[in-house]
């Protein structure tokens, strides 16, 4: 065994890197048993772990029922009838995983996708590792295993046939479930091979033959989601959807001022209203207000248990509470943009993250130019709220939830019931939208907590969307105060960014309010600098879909664009011209942002929108880059304002190097909804707090946007011959800075806020 | 004692029930028809689409005792289970339209209502209709897409959807 300290995956961020350390400790725990341990699973079959020797195999297979599937390894069943069992390991919150990674095992198993059955896999760290919906890393950090897990058990079944035929396993193709061996004008299925494939040896990972990409069947081509037949017919999938007999319906009522505590309530009304079974009053336990997916995470509150989710909700509008609101927030929005003023007027007293070259030279050499940029927060506005069943029965609890997190719920609750974490089983049931909201768990803490306070009664905490907007871990709102200065050949010659972040403990940005030093265009540039001041909030944040870029790509990428206007230059050129001879930025690390990949996606968007075109009277094309989640992406929108600031987005066209594509269909779709989802966010989404209360409750003051105002978006994948890369996030932070590009070539004006809303701009 | 008429059959609403429950919680609580769903409880998302005598209705917005007496048809009513899949259905599925899936219900009904209606949808009609449900995902695209298709479909067998 190596001594070599492990190291948690480097494309995970931050928060997941922790997360992976922690399970990884935990499964170090676990080998050094010696015994086997099989895993029930939803679909009634078992799951050995790859390693599992083909005597434990056999064993099974004397208990299993004829009908059975035979294991072949944690990811692959094969029935006697030739059809197949995929398992998909991470949470399914939308972005497609459930159909794109099992894809990836059927292409190097070379099964045939329409005899395909997919299943969500148990939450088990021993058999899948992490088991996360985060940081678009299901793909890159799959990758390899998947296919690895479908070429172990092609090879078994290929040896099967081998020794059943006595010839060279070399001799041997396999096509569509069927091993055929041409010179004998022999075949078997893999339906036949099976029982006898999974008594043979588990190949070393070494020997493996992966395809190579020309090879491939199904890896590029457009499937359909494997679920979408249910959800079409409206069958339970989600975990609103779930239920156990004898639960009760609850809800739970936190305070209006965030963290405040109840002091008292009105239970013994509550208790006599129509449907309430019970109600009382819940203790904070651990932190609900700092982000941390693996902790307790229970704010004081009042839950109502009833025979329906009406009646709950009913009772809930008849809660009478007194707060104790000594500990609570008294943020204030107004305040925090009063201080950031403040703290913008003075960057030298703001904290340095990094610098390079000389920055003062370059300005005094140069016509400068600065700018002040302005995010508000915004909620996940996940379309199901917060939701999760708990069942507490004493000695172990089981859970049903979305959760983006599940290994880390698991945690959450031992650490929250003090219970070892094998005593706890969680369900994993698919999210209605996620977007970084279900990475928290305290919907599943909420649950546990009251199923146990009730007696041991199932529950289901079903958040109103009231709950779910006003208490939230939102996307951070922040300021970015910039100078840059253009020499005389119109280069851009220095940057200085000033994030205005916040912060709870006065020392540190809270969780996703942090910016990387080397943050674009700090990793291209000689002359930069980044400073950052920080604000005190208690406003819970959390990462939102693409974390640390999503409005970052707003400040800087239209910044850029104010450069290039300063320099009289055409945009798509100097926007090339800053990113230089093609390169990694960070050498040898294939996730790092390549100019080389950014300036092709950056001239390909261009030339399929057509830059540079003649436009009609009050429409122009605007033009932004972002590289995050190791993709590259640059958008073009096309964009028409009138005199009465009233904005139409006609179309965005998407060009992105993510690699390449595991499901087309899928992929596409995650662009074009990410690109909806930021028009949503840069022309009207904001959440706005004061005195520690978060203003907006409801849809009707949140407008995500709705079909008649979503542009046509045109998405192109460059495929390149990198690994493939996530697309869940990426195509996000490029679009509202085109957008605000294209909005100030039409008028002139710049805008500097995000949402344009703030600024007059409406949809 | 509440009679309602879902999918076809009459099914009673118990007593313990509160006859101006919404139709939406009736549905997913009391029947178990889960399929339609809850997004703000305010008439704002529509995910919570049902028909009422065919017509496309927020199911969170009608007191259940309301639709006595009315035909009602949920997601689970399009087709039966196991049985062909209906036209809109079927382009749903064919166009991949869900991201989570959760609004789709919603939307399908919508769409399925809104065909019934208009058998050839403009894009501006598509838009004057669709514009009531909310997708988080921004599947916009795709259901605009699949809409035409249905369309295409419906038209080519005849009018049965």
């Amino acid at each position: 065994m190596s001594s070599k300290p492990f190291e948690p995956n480097p494309y995970l961020p931050e928060y997941l890197q922790k997360l992976e350390i922690e399970r990884h400790e935990q499964s170090l725990a676990l080998s050094r048993r010696t015994f086997i341990k099989l895993t029930g699973l939803a679909g009634g079959g078992l799951v050995l772990a790859m390693s599992m020797g083909p005597g434990a195999r056999q064993a099974l297979a004397q208990t299993k029922s004829p009908a059975a599937e035979v294991t072949l390894n944690p990811y692959i069943q094969i029935r006697p009838d030739n059809t197949i069992v995929l398992y998909a390991k991470n949470p399914e919150i939308g972005q497609g995983v459930k159909t794109s990674l099992p894809m990836i095992v059927a292409e190097e198993l070379d099964a045939d996708w329409s005899t395909v059955e997919v299943r969500q896999a148990v939450i088990d760290a021993k058999l899948y590792g992490p088991q996360v919906a985060g940081g678009s890393t299901s793909t890159p950090t799959n990758w390899d295993p998947l296919r690895k897990a479908g070429a172990t058990a092609r090879a078994m079944l290929v040896a099967a046939a081998a020794k059943q035929w006595n010839v060279p396993a070399s001799e041997l193709t396999t096509e569509n479930n069927v091993v055929h061996h041409v010179k004998s004008n022999r075949s078997a299925t893999y339906g036949e091979l099976a029982e006898v494939a999974a008594t043979l040896p588990v190949p070393d990972a070494a020997t493996l033959q992966l395809k190579p990409r020309s090879s491939y069947r199904l890896l590029g081509k457009r499937i359909t989601g494997v679920d979408n037949t249910k959800i079409v017919t409206g069958q339970p999938l989600f975990g609103i959807d779930f239920r156990v007999p004898g639960m009760l319906f609850a809800t739970f009522t936190k305070a209006p001022a965030i963290g405040a505590h109840v002091k008292s309530a009105n239970i013994d009304e509550i208790k006599k209203l129509r449907g309430v079974k019970d109600a009382f009053i819940v203790g904070q336990q651990g932190d609900h207000i700092g982000f941390n997916p693996g902790g307790p995470a229970v704010g004081s509150g009042v839950a109502i248990l009833a025979s329906s989710t009406w009646a709950a909700m009913q009772a809930k509008k008849q809660l009478k509470i007194t707060w104790d609101e000594t500990n609570a927030s008294s943020d204030s929005w107004t305040d925090f943009k009063a201080q950031a003023k403040v703290l913008a007027a003075k960057p030298v007293a703001a904290q340095v993250l990094g610098q390079a070259g000389d920055v003062d030279g370059a300005f005094a050499g140069g016509k400068t130019l600065d700018a002040m940029y302005t995010y508000h927060y915004v909620s996940h506005a996940d379309l199901e709220p917060q939701n999760t069943t708990a069942w507490f029965k004493g000695d172990h609890i089981e859970i049903w939830t979305p959760s983006q997190t599940p290994q880390a719920a698991v945690d959450a609750v031992a650490a929250l019931l003090g219970l070892p974490k094998d005593k706890i089983t969680l369900h994993q049931l698919r999210g209605g939208g996620g977007f970084g909201r279900r990475l928290a768990n305290d919907a599943v803490c909420e649950a546990a907590a009251i199923s146990k306070q009730a007696g041991g009664i199932p529950v289901k905490v079903q958040w109103m969307r009231e709950d779910d907007m006003t208490f939230d871990y939102y996307r951070p709102g922040g300021f970015h105060s910039f100078k840059a200065s253009v020499d005389k050949g119109g280069k851009l010659s220095a940057w200085q960014g000033h994030f205005i972040t916040v912060s709870r403990d006065g020392k540190a940005p809270m969780t996703a309010a942090n910016i990387a030093p080397t943050e674009f265009p700090a990793n291209v540039l000689a002359n930069q600098r980044m400073l950052q001041s920080l604000i005190s909030s208690r406003v819970p944040t959390g990462p939102w879909r693409a974390p640390g870029s999503n409005a970052i790509a707003f400040a800087v990428q239209s910044f850029l664009h104010e450069c290039a206007v300063a320099a009289k230059r055409d945009h798509l050129e100097f926007l090339l011209e800053v990113m230089g001879e093609p390169r990694f930025t960070v050498a040898d690390n294939l996730r790092a942002l390549h100019t080389g990949r950014a300036a092709n996606v950056i001239k390909t968007v261009a030339q399929r929108a057509g830059w540079g075109r003649e436009m009609p009277q009050g429409s122009a094309l605007g033009l932004a880059f972002h590289f995050s989640h190791a993709g590259h992406f640059a958008e073009v929108a096309e964009v028409s304002v009138d005199a009465n600031k009233k904005v139409q987005v006609h179309k965005v066209w998407v060009v992105a190097d993510i690699g390449p594509i595991v499901n087309l269909s899928g992929a596409e779709n995650q662009c074009q909804g990410s690109v909806v989802d930021a028009v949503s966010t840069a022309m009207g989404l904001k959440i706005t707090f004061e005195k520690g209360r978060v203003e907006q409750t409801n849809f009707d003051k949140y407008p995500l946007v709705r079909i008649d105002k979503a542009p046509e978006v045109d998405v192109h994948f460059v495929e390149s011959n990198y690994p493939p890369t996530g697309c869940g996030e990426p195509a996000f932070p490029p679009a509202a800075p085109a957008i605000a590009n294209a909005i100030f070539t039409v008028t002139g004006q710049r805008v500097r806020t995000l949402p344009f809303s703030a600024e007059g701009y409406t949809l | 004692m509440l009679s309602l008429n879902v999918n076809g059959q009459t099914l009673e609403v118990g007593e313990d029930v509160d006859p101006k429950t919404p139709l939406l919680w009736v549905l997913r609580d009391t029947l178990g028809l889960v399929g339609t769903k809850y997004g703000c409880g305010v008439g704002q998302c529509s995910a919570c689409t049902v028909h009422l005598n065919g017509v496309a209705i927020q199911s969170c917005q009608v007191p259940a005792e309301s639709a006595v007496g009315q035909r009602i048809t949920t997601i689970e009513g399009l087709s039966a289970p196991g049985a062909t899949l209906t036209a809109v259905q079927q382009a749903w599925v064919e166009e991949d339209v869900p991201q989570c899936g959760y609004c789709q219900a919603g939307q399908i009904m919508r769409a399925t209502a809104l065909l019934a209606r208009l058998p050839k949808p403009t894009d501006a009609q598509i838009d004057n209709d669709m514009a009531a449900n909310i997708c988080r995902c921004g599947t916009y695209t795709r259901i605009r897409k699949a809409i035409h298709s249905a369309a295409a479909k419906i038209a080519k067998t005849g009018g049965a959807s």
